[in-house]
């Protein structure tokens, strides 16, 4: 490579920069598609609701993108929480049951109410897993693995054991309406993400979630109330895992609760990862986070496009999410000497090379 | 003093230069270790001395420079190439594993085997004779951290020498031992010395770098000043080498922080009360009273209850016996946050641990406690921070002078005062510094010595904890005395009152900790 030498310091300050590498992923994940499937960039005004293969992408990321901005906050205080997709589950049953018993199923007060139900039963989960975690000490791990275990029974109690399907058109239009032309879930999904990132970089909140993180004791002995702010990241965690239910669940109005959010909760560490954060908590990126869950959304959309067997599906899907964290690995980058030999920039397309032999 | 300057040397580093992000840490430094010899690396804190360990050991790598070892050019990608050039590190803090036993940590990687089983009796046999090379005569089959400090550090070192280590570094190996203790490390260093193995040897304690040093290599910021025979090197030179000023100046620094009697005012109403304060299997109930203006010293060995009842004091550990009561109020429960908010701060022993976000800023680590203070909703505005910051990183002269470095990248001298400025930032009213100097070379002490005497005489109540009894003698008003985890004296200090005053109060009733098995 030639170049001289405030080129090469640029591009070594943007390779170095933690969302260069999902950023670069996502992109020529796109491109792929763009490739064998033309069409798949555009974006399409139709009836003055935005359409296209882009827009559904980032349609269907939005429950990722839930979990995840949730999970990246307990994993930046060093826990972890597998009770989230069993959560969308109690959050969906809880409110399309609410929605069944109703008078009036079809009044926007209804659905409304329906709503609020859902997220408290998702915040009185999220507070249980809270006290576990904060109140008891009991690890992350195993207290978040409660739920995971006993929540689809949860909301199957309160479903009667039956797949609830039920009619509410103001409820429905969270999954499926629009706002101004954009996909509602989308919107959800902005405005949540606004908010998350006002409450932790406005306040000092994610300063002192980090401190928690890297060194509990010394924040502890700072005056830092680590159990208090624990706790609040487990609701907070639950009041959006609870959230991804009802987005999810609303455009079929069918609350199947032994089957919703499956696996979810690997899903949102995977977002996490992908974007950045360490699982050893500290330091968090919540935009890494989000380029995460739209990797993963558009993940599920290449299968399709690249005709995959369905055999071979979660192999690919595997293989690119490790390309991406070997890619970002900062041992890695040192042995290929990206780290301080300014000479080799380093190949920026190894990530797509599966997508390149897969395409 | 062994003559071994004919011999070849073992390692020879040369121009060595490592760049960090916004700093040269190290800037074209030699390096030359000889064989049979004891070399000490010298400088202030954040001088290089770590860096440099850490690109023989290859932890870092190095930017610019070769390494040789015994004539062979090496690049170490990792400390397990670097062991198998025969460099062992033996760091301050022992990093062995405290759950396994002595043998098993000896002998790590090269137990005796048999096909695919390891033969126990025969690695503790072979774990047992090493460690009587040093003199150690321990039953292998103990549990690591059932002994002390000092012994591990020596199995520490016993397990560098399996490896057969040509080159064995020791980074400040006696900063936790007592003085017995030290003499022993040294008797093993000799032998090994004796034996043909180099030294490389890190402390910041003078009187022990002249005791056991051969030869010294200076360094001030990232740079090589000098290499010297010990013996041909007088104190004040190294000093001044060091410091990079006269040797004058800093002995001006150092008379500035003088023990100062205090007269005895009845009347005055004391800040901190505790009566009959404990806590079960940590401390015995302690009378005791804090006034403002006062430098109080705890003065007592390592374990004596010092750390103990300094936590009882500030609520990082709850006490299960007597009272507690700030400016007349009692408090019911004390806790950290509760504390720091009337005003009590307190600066724990354990940097690392207890003190350092190591993944945050400088300036981060700074706004830690007036943060948690305020609560996480009302963030300090960046304005008002950026101004505490600059004047309290000014104020401590915090090196590099940046504040949004990583905490981790600085040197511990350095760490240590960002913590004093997290500290002095909540306007305390009382401070409570538990091994401030610990680790730190003699410029940094002086300055913080210097602040303690500052911070008194602007009426802030201060207590002193330090392993090192000259330096509380020298600041302190008031000493009181602990042993075994009691309190046994208090006295006002004065011109009568010397270490070995203090030392006979210690050894009045007991017979000393007893080396060796447990």
């Amino acid at each position: 490579m030639s170049g001289d030498g405030t080129a090469t310091s640029w591009i070594r300050t943007v390779s170095r920069h933690h969302l260069f590498w999902p950023v670069v992923a996502l992109v020529a994940l796109w491109i792929a598609c763009g490739i064998v499937s033309p069409g798949f960039l555009d974006i399409k005004l139709v009836d003055g609701h935005l359409f296209g293969q882009l827009v559904d992408i980032a349609r269907n990321s939005v429950t990722y993108m839930l979990l995840a901005l949730g999970m990246c906050l307990v994993i930046a205080t060093g826990g972890i929480d597998l009770s989230v997709g069993a959560v969308m589950a109690i959050a969906l049953s809880v409110s399309l049951t609410y929605i069944d018993g109703a008078a009036n199923g079809e009044s926007v007060s209804t659905a409304l109410t329906a709503i609020a139900l859902g997220l408290a039963a998702a915040a009185v989960v999220g507070a249980f897993n809270g006290f576990l975690v904060a109140g008891l000490g009991i690890q992350p791990f195993i207290a978040t693995m409660i739920i995971l275990v006993a929540g689809r029974g949860i909301a199957l109690a309160f479903t009667g054991g039956q797949i609830t399907t039920t009619h509410s058109a103001p409820f429905k239009s969270i999954g499926s309406g629009f706002v101004l032309g954009i996909p509602t879930p989308l919107v959800i999904g902005g405005v949540v993400f606004t908010l998350v990132a006002l409450l932790v970089r406005r306040t000092a909140l994610g300063m002192l979630l980090e401190s928690i993180g890297i060194n509990r004791t010394a924040s502890q002995m700072a005056g830092v109330r680590s159990r208090n702010i624990t706790w609040l990241v487990y609701v907070l965690c639950g009041l959006l895992a609870g959230l991804a239910g009802l987005v999810y669940g609303a455009p079929t109005m069918a609350a199947d609760a032994n089957n919703i959010g499956q696996l979810m909760e690997l899903n949102a560490i995977m977002a996490v990862v992908i974007g950045g954060t360490k699982l050893d908590g500290g330091k968090f990126s919540l935009a890494g986070t989000i380029v995460g869950a739209l990797i993963l959304t558009t993940l599920d959309r290449a299968v399709i496009i690249f005709h995959l067997p369905s055999e071979s599906k979660d192999l690919f899907k595997a293989i690119v999410v490790i390309a991406i964290c070997i890619a970002g690995s900062e041992r890695l980058r040192g042995q290929l000497g990206l780290r301080r030999v300014p000479q080799v920039p380093g190949p920026p397309t190894s990530p797509n090379k599966p997508v390149e032999v897969a395409a | 003093m062994s003559q071994t300057s004919a011999s070849a040397p073992v390692v020879e580093m040369r121009g060595i230069t490592i760049e960090f992000p916004g700093v040269r840490a190290l800037d074209g430094v030699d390096l030359t270790l000889r064989p049979g010899e004891v070399h000490a690396l010298m400088g202030e804190n954040g001088a290089g001395k770590s860096t440099m360990i850490k690109a023989l050991t290859g932890v870092y790598q190095i930017d610019a420079g070769t390494i040789r070892v015994d004539g062979a050019e090496h690049r170490f990608h990792g400390t397990a190439q670097a062991q198998v050039a025969g460099i062992s590190t033996v760091y301050q803090e022992v990093n062995l594993c405290a759950n396994l036993s002595v043998a098993e940590n000896v002998m790590l990687g090269h137990e005796v085997r048999v096909g695919p089983f390891i033969n126990w009796p025969a690695t503790r046999r072979k774990a047992r004779e090493h460690l009587a090379l040093l003199n150690l005569d321990i039953d292998p089959s103990s549990q690591l951290g059932s002994h002390s400090i000092a012994v591990q550090q020596l199995c520490s070192i016993a397990r560098a020498m399996v490896v057969q280590a040509k080159v064995l570094i020791l980074d400040e190996p006696t900063s936790s031992l007592d003085k017995a203790e030290v003499a022993e490390l040294f008797t093993v260093i000799r032998s090994l010395r004796d034996q043909g193995v180099a030294i490389l040897f890190v402390s910041h304690f003078l009187e022990q770098v002249y005791e056991i040093s051969d030869r010294m290599t200076i360094l001030r910021n990232g740079k090589f000043v000098g290499e010297h025979l010990t013996r041909e090197l007088p104190r004040l030179e190294l000093i001044s080498q060091m410091l990079g000023r006269a040797g004058d100046e800093l002995a001006a620094i150092e008379a500035g922080a003088q023990r100062v009697a205090r007269e005895d005012d009845e009347s005055r109403t004391p800040l901190m009360t505790a009566l009959g304060l404990g806590r079960n299997g940590s401390i015995e109930p302690v009378d005791l009273e804090l006034f403002a203006g006062e430098i109080v010293g705890f003065a007592g060995l390592l374990g004596s209850g010092r750390t103990e009842l300094a936590r009882l004091l500030y609520g990082a550990d709850k006490s299960d016996s007597g009272t507690l009561s700030y400016a007349g109020e009692p408090i019911r429960s004390a806790a950290p946050l509760a504390s720091l908010k009337s005003g009590v701060a307190y600066s724990t022993e354990d940097r690392k641990k207890e003190g350092i976000i190591a993944d945050l800023t400088v300036r981060e680590n700074i706004a830690l406690a007036i943060q948690a203070n305020r609560g996480a909703w009302r963030r300090i505005p960046a304005k008002e921070l950026d101004e505490v910051v600059a004047r309290y990183m000014t104020a401590l002269n915090v090196q590099p002078p940046n504040p949004n470095m990583l905490i981790r990248n600085l040197s511990g001298g350095n760490q240590q005062k960002v913590l004093l400025a997290r500290w002095l930032a909540t306007s305390p009213k009382l401070m409570i510094l538990d091994e401030p100097t610990r680790g730190i070379d003699i410029g940094a002490k002086a300055e913080i010595q210097r602040l303690v005497v500052e911070l008194a005489a602007q009426g802030l109540s201060v207590v002193f904890i330090s392993s090192e009894l000259e330096e509380v003698l020298r600041l302190s008003h008031r000493l009181v005395v602990l042993r075994d985890r009691q309190k046994i004296d208090e006295l006002a200090n004065g011109p009568e009152v010397t270490s070995s005053t203090v030392l006979e109060i210690i050894a009045a009733s007991t017979t000393e900790h007893e080396e060796g098995a447990a």
